[in-house]
């Protein structure tokens, strides 16, 4: 083995991985899938959703914060593990309002994504049904909060024309939000909108008059399936 | 704008900047910012808000995430007197229901609300660690115990006369709560002294002890005398020390837990107003130890009252060259500086309590690193509880063979429990561990018990057939709370009442634990109106262990528990609730839904057609 390199097995297939990379990033590098939706390419994990939950040694660990260790034993693709993935995905459905057929993001959301793959038709647990309210403030982005997954992508990942933090997190408990500085509508850029609505992984953050321009069935994830046939 | 809200803008800034000046712009001292504008003004408003983040070169978004995440800061009005009534379960069963509505016909609005002359605010809050002796509520930083009805209409009189809230204060508690810099109703109910704390203790003497151990052998004596965390988890806490002192830096933190959070738990409190000297002293040992210069005692907002003498009592300490530059003499220099928080129990978690201190959301990290190398302003910092370093400070000066006679060979010393609900003499007892808690519903005169919490709601809720277990961290491990039910308790709006509570409490940054609390919220009253089924208790186990699997601190991961151990311990209970005749029983409400049109329409509801389907049976 090479210097700086270490290995671990993840459901029993031994692979290779870089020292200092998280468990979801060694999955990933050896070809094997860990389900995702707040840890995004090269901003710091946050481990929001939860939904990347791994075993190791009889405990649970999420994989996109916790390091990869030499050594290592990983349990990944497992009833178990499946089984709380998959709520975990109904209760970020059931939280939010996600009408998925009157949604400028179906099919390139991540969350439907999931849903897709974990088959999930009626979620267990009763929607919560959120009240809440737009924000169309700014001049080149809307937030509706009611398909926020409270993963911080945008939080972590997008600043203002000076730089400066512009995306926060308010309130605590079931009540937390997004929020936004509005001083000035213009601080996000159409630029910087096109950007967040990239980091969504939802249709929380969707960029001011650019709706629909690809078809609905041409999408990203929409190919996908179309190719694997697996279209549900 | 016009000049009069010019003139508005430039007075507020200046006042701001005072504030801030007194701190001088330090920004891990954003919370203490907040909580003095919060007090001066009764409210943060936007405006305030933007200002204070641009004096103190902060982004907006991040002054209003800080001030919209504790409980304390609020940003409507809440009154120039803002009353805090406690709505925890020991509350609500010593009568808090009755005081809440004592307050609304007194003052003439509801709980939530303040009167529209913004003289007073009514609000509700989690538990201010004053179990035994509830009703108890807050009034601007001052403590009001053993409400009752008269009580409310004179404070409530009080307040309208415009009368400082201290004066409202009518007898004085014990010990030191009658002082001066206290002035509190608070009572200690110490009613079980032991050899470690409530002694006398000479400030001085551990210090003393320290450095003719030398520090590598206080970690030393620490490890030997088997001392675990206090707090709760039960960490080693000599082996805590020797990491941090391992770890690699030129600075380290010494912070002190008193964010006393958990319901039932108030013997931090009693330590704090009691021992004071003695808990510094220990972090003075500490610090001594691993080497560290600073020592934060962070306080929870609810023991605000108790700044001012904690204040006193270090600056003595520092006259007595007990704490700050060359201390006793040596080259040894540590000094504490107390923080307080603003009413957020998932304060009291390590990672949080650093984010808080920090001037933050007290939103828990990701762990690792863990604080013993990245902890507070990302060096090495221990965090224990107060009884902790009490304990150690006991165990420099008396030695670890001393402590290990006390307690069973694997839970060694003492405990300071904190027993309340239903007994004669609720109060702080300080016993070995490995007292069954058939003894201590002896001592503390408990008859006719249902079941006993252990550890708060966090814990264990436990029943009679369980009684001859023992406390120690092999059996039942504690931080301290001890929670008596008699007979005649409804144990599952306890469990309510408790669920309620992490509910409010969630930080809300991972889902389980964020929505996964509300959802076994609504399973619960689902069984409790009387439209559960088997299925439902079934619903909630699994659906307690996805959120203890999955979520991200100790809060979410102990959530479930006040559900999951009566659902184990007290299936009868459950099971009386739930409807034998059905399978299942959807959790929407046909009569409940139609009932606002056919209101709109003037006519009944007309159920007839499929009454089955209503009520529940399902058509063949
Ligand atoms: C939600 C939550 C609340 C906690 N509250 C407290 C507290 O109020 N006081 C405390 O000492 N420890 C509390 N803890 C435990 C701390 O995280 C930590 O383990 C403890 O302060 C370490 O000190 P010790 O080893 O001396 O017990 C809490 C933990 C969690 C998860
Ligand atoms: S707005 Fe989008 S990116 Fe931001 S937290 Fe919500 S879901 Fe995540
Ligand atoms: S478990 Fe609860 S308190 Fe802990 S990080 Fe998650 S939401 Fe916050
Ligand atoms: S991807 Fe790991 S917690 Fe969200």
């Amino acid at each position: 083995m090479e210097q700086g390199q270490i290995s671990l097995t993840i459901d029993g297939k031994e692979c290779v991985a870089k020292e200092g990379q998280s468990i979801v990033q060694a999955a990933r590098e050896n070809g094997l899938f860990i389900p995702t939706l707040c840890d995004f390419r090269s901003l710091s994990p946050a481990g929001t959703c939860r939904v990347c939950t791994v075993k190791v040694g009889g405990r649970f660990v999420p994989g996109c914060t916790s390091p990869a260790v030499n050594g290592m034993v990983v349990e990944n693709e497992t009833a178990e593990l499946t089984d709380l993935r998959r709520a975990l995905v109904e209760m970020l459905i059931v939280e939010g309002n996600h009408m998925c057929p009157s949604c400028e993001k179906s099919g390139n959301c991540e969350l439907q994504e999931l849903a897709h793959h974990y088959r999930i038709v009626v979620p267990r647990y009763p929607f919560l049904f959120p009240v809440q309210k737009v924000e169309a403030r700014m001049a080149h982005l809307f937030i509706e909060h009611k398909r926020c997954i409270q993963c911080l992508r945008c939080v972590r990942g997008v600043r203002a024309k000076d730089g400066h933090e512009i995306f926060g997190f308010m309130r605590r408990g079931s009540d937390v939000r997004i929020t936004v500085d509005v001083t000035d509508p213009e601080a996000v850029s159409e630029a910087t909108a096109k950007k967040a609505m990239e980091i969504c992984p939802v249709g929380a953050l969707i960029q001011k008059r650019v709706g629909f321009r690809v078809p609905i069935g041409q999408r990203r994830f929409d190919r996908k399936h179309e190719k694997d046939g697996k279209q549900l | 704008m016009n000049e009069r809200t010019i003139l508005d803008l430039n007075e507020t800034r200046n006042v701001i900047i005072e504030i801030i000046d007194q701190v001088r712009g330090d920004r891990t001292q954003l919370l203490a910012v907040l909580r003095e504008c919060q007090s001066r003004w009764r409210h943060l408003s936007p405006q305030v808000i933007t200002l204070i983040a641009e004096e103190m070169d902060l982004s907006r978004v991040h002054v209003e995430g800080v001030a919209t995440f504790y409980h304390f800061l609020s940003r409507t009005h809440r009154g120039n007197y803002t009353v805090y009534v406690n709505t925890s379960a020991t509350a609500e069963m010593a009568g808090s229901h009755a005081i809440v509505k004592a307050f609304e016909r007194e003052v003439g609005i509801s709980f939530g609300e303040t009167t529209s002359d913004r003289q007073i605010g009514l609000r509700t809050t989690s538990c201010i660690g004053m179990c035994d002796q509830e009703p108890a509520i807050l009034i601007n930083d001052v403590v009001f115990t053993r409400m009752t009805d008269a009580k409310v209409t004179k404070i409530v009189a009080g307040m309208k006369a415009n009368r400082p809230v201290r004066d409202l204060v009518e007898s004085l508690g014990d010990g030191k709560n009658a002082l001066e810099e206290i002035h509190a109703e608070v009572s200690n109910h110490i009613r079980v002294r032991g050899p470690v704390f409530f002694t006398d203790f000479e400030p001085g003497t551990a210090l003393k002890a320290a450095m003719n151990h030398g520090a590598l052998e206080v970690i030393d004596e620490v490890k030997q005398s088997g001392l675990r965390g206090r707090g709760g988890a039960g960490f080693d806490t000599g082996q805590k020390w020797g990491f941090c002192r391992a770890a690699e830096s030129e600075t380290r933190y010494v912070m002190c837990n008193a964010d006393e959070g958990e319901p039932g738990t108030f013997k931090d409190r009693v330590l704090l107003t009691e021992m004071p000297e003695l808990i510094f002293e220990g972090m003075a040992v500490a610090g001594y130890a691993i080497e560290a210069k600073h020592g934060i005692l962070y306080l929870r907002g609810e023991y605000a009252y108790l700044k001012d003498y904690l204040e006193n009592v270090l600056t003595k300490m520092r006259q007595e060259h007990l704490l700050g530059r060359r201390i006793l003499g040596t080259r040894f220099s540590f000094d504490i500086q107390i923080k307080v928080g603003a009413g957020a129990y998932i304060c009291g978690e390590e990672s949080a309590l650093i984010e808080s201190a920090e001037g933050k959301r007290g939103q828990p990290r990701n762990r690792p690193p863990y604080p013993v190398t990245s902890g507070y302003l990302r060096r090495p910092t221990i965090v224990n509880n107060v009884e902790t370093f009490g304990a150690a400070a006991k165990i420099i000066l008396n030695g670890a063979a001393w402590f290990r006679k006390m307690g069973t060979p694997a839970s060694s010393g003492v405990k300071v429990l904190s027993v309340a609900g239903d007994c004669e003499r609720p109060g702080i007892y300080e016993v070995e561990w490995g007292m069954s808690i058939r003894e201590l519903l002896a001592i503390c005169g408990a008859k006719d018990v249902l079941a006993v919490q252990v550890g708060g709601p966090s814990g264990q809720c436990i029943s009679q057939n369980e009684f001859d277990r023992k406390l120690c961290f092999s059996d039942l491990s504690t931080g301290g709370a001890v929670t008596i039910f008699g007979q005649k308790r409804d144990l599952l709006s306890i469990v309510h009442n408790y669920m309620e509570f992490f509910e409010d409490e969630s930080c809300g940054f991972c889902v389980p634990c964020r929505t996964g609390n509300t959802l076994l919220i609504k399973a619960l009253e689902k069984i409790m109106v009387g439209n559960g089924t088997a299925a439902d208790i079934e619903n909630i186990k699994q659906l307690g262990k996805t959120i203890k699997a999955t979520s991200r601190c100790g809060l979410g991961q102990s959530s479930p528990h006040p559900l999951l151990s009566t659902i184990r311990n007290f299936t009868e209970i459950y099971q009386k609730k739930v409807r034998a005749d059905v399978d299942f029983l959807s959790q929407f409400d046909l009569k409940f839904a139609v009932i606002d049109s056919c209101v709109a329409a003037n006519r009944k509801p007309n159920l007839e057609i499929d009454s089955e389907v209503v009520d529940g049976t399902r058509p063949n």
